[in-house]
């Protein structure tokens, strides 16, 4: 099996987007699990602000969201670009 | 075509052997560890309540022996890659016995450690409630259960790649489309199988702290186990992709790389998103059993912060088919 320098560069990419979405994926992954099982927490306490606990639940999960995004654009970028 | 210079049959065997340890040593740190778990909270179960020992080790026993099932999965599939007659030996059979090994040996970790926490949770709601132990041993059976599942797709997965016939198939990529399947549902069942767990121990808790919210708590618990499950079927899918497409034959070592990587993208991704499901899972059990009033407000907040949780499962899932179908 014979490497040549662009298959091996193209071989590095394909590898590269992989991990980074794989890993990338996990940290949010748990964050966003654990600020959601604190937002139910704080709904079983105070039920009455449930509107306002979800919607503080979605922008803190959103921002945590964003490494995971930045993950998926490099693997893209990875898979498509480079 | 040889690796190595080694022939074929020595190769196989060797990747058998490889496959069968790491499926056994890898399969076995998931159950020892919860059930040793398992064990510490009966001893603090029993220290709290002595005159319940026999229900509290009859609840430990029955929960290790669920936990120890994972490993026992491995047992069974290392003992096969030993002594399994290999009749069409080559480089894609021996990708395959090397990816069963690898896939039931990570399979096994998430839902070993995983179905010991509401084990010993149990142990402690009896020593807490020792008039419904019964109750809480059935709530723990059903938690059990479902935490082993992704074990199960791990060994389904692994006894496919065990008997899958590879005689006709391009070596390569195929070896690396089957390594990658063995790792997407191994590496995924890690987070779903230990995620489950964590809903089944608050719900053993739950159902302890007040009996007479056990319904809301175990359909709670069922249904935040289910959505938990969910990367570790997108791993399994994605092996089933890879395991059942057929490759064209390519040398290019890109293009063996990129199916590696797309089993490794899913099984990696899974991992979080289960782990993370399970922690909104045990948070709205916990509360459920405490304010069943508001179970529908709780449920709905569940499901929405699980659904949000799982998207980065859902984007290594998107790049792992693209890694497969477009690169």
């Amino acid at each position: 099996m014979a490497i040549e320098g662009v298959d091996l560069v193209k071989a590095a990419a394909l590898l590269g987007a992989g991990l980074s979405m794989g890993l990338g994926a996990i940290g949010p992954g748990v964050g966003e699990g654990m600020a959601a099982a604190k937002a139910c927490e704080a709904i079983g306490r105070n039920p009455k602000e449930a509107g306002l606990l979800t919607r503080t639940m979605l922008v803190g999960q959103a921002v945590a969201e964003s490494t995971g995004i930045y993950s998926l654009v490099i693997a893209l970028l990875l898979l498509f670009v480079v | 075509m040889t690796l190595l210079g080694m022939d074929n049959l020595a190769l196989t065997h060797t990747a058998a052997f490889i496959g069968g340890a790491l499926a056994m040593g890898l399969g076995a740190i998931g159950a020892a560890t919860g059930e040793g778990y398992t064990a510490s909270r009966a001893s603090e179960a029993i220290a709290r309540s002595q005159e319940n020992a026999g229900d509290i080790i009859k609840n430990m026993l029955v929960g290790q022996a669920i936990s120890e099932s994972a490993s026992i999965f491995s047992l069974v599939v290392a003992i096969l890659l030993l002594f399994m007659d290999i009749t069409d030996p080559g480089i894609a059979k021996a990708a395959s016995l090397l990816a069963a090994g690898l896939c039931m040996g990570f399979g096994a970790i998430g839902s070993g450690v995983g179905a010991g926490i509401p084990a010993g949770r149990s142990c402690l709601a009896i020593a807490r409630q020792p008039a419904i132990s019964g109750r809480i041993t059935t709530n723990m059976l059903i938690g059990t259960a479902v935490c082993q599942t992704p074990a199960i797709f791990a060994m389904v997965v692994a006894l496919i790649l065990l008997f899958k016939p590879t005689g006709d198939l391009a070596a390569f990529p195929t070896c690396a489309a089957l390594i990658g399947a063995g790792l997407s549902t191994g590496l995924a069942a890690i987070g779903s199988g230990y995620g489950g767990g964590m809903a089944a121990g608050a719900s053993c808790e739950g159902v302890s702290r007040q009996p007479e919210t056990a319904t809301a708590v175990t359909t709670t618990m069922l249904v935040g186990q289910a959505v938990a499950q969910t990367p570790s079927v997108f791993g399994l899918l994605i092996s089933f992709v890879l395991m059942f497409r057929s490759f064209p034959e390519s040398t290019a070592l890109s293009a063996s790389v990129g199916l590696l990587s797309a089993g490794l993208c899913m099984g990696l991704g899974g991992i979080g998103p289960g782990i993370g499901n399970g922690m909104t899972a045990e948070g709205a059990v916990r509360w459920v059993a405490r304010r069943a009033d508001y179970a529908g407000d709780l449920m709905r907040i569940m499901l929405v912060g699980q659904a949000v949780s799982q998207s980065t499962a859902i984007y290594a899932m998107v790049v792992s088919l693209v890694l497969i179908f477009v690169v």
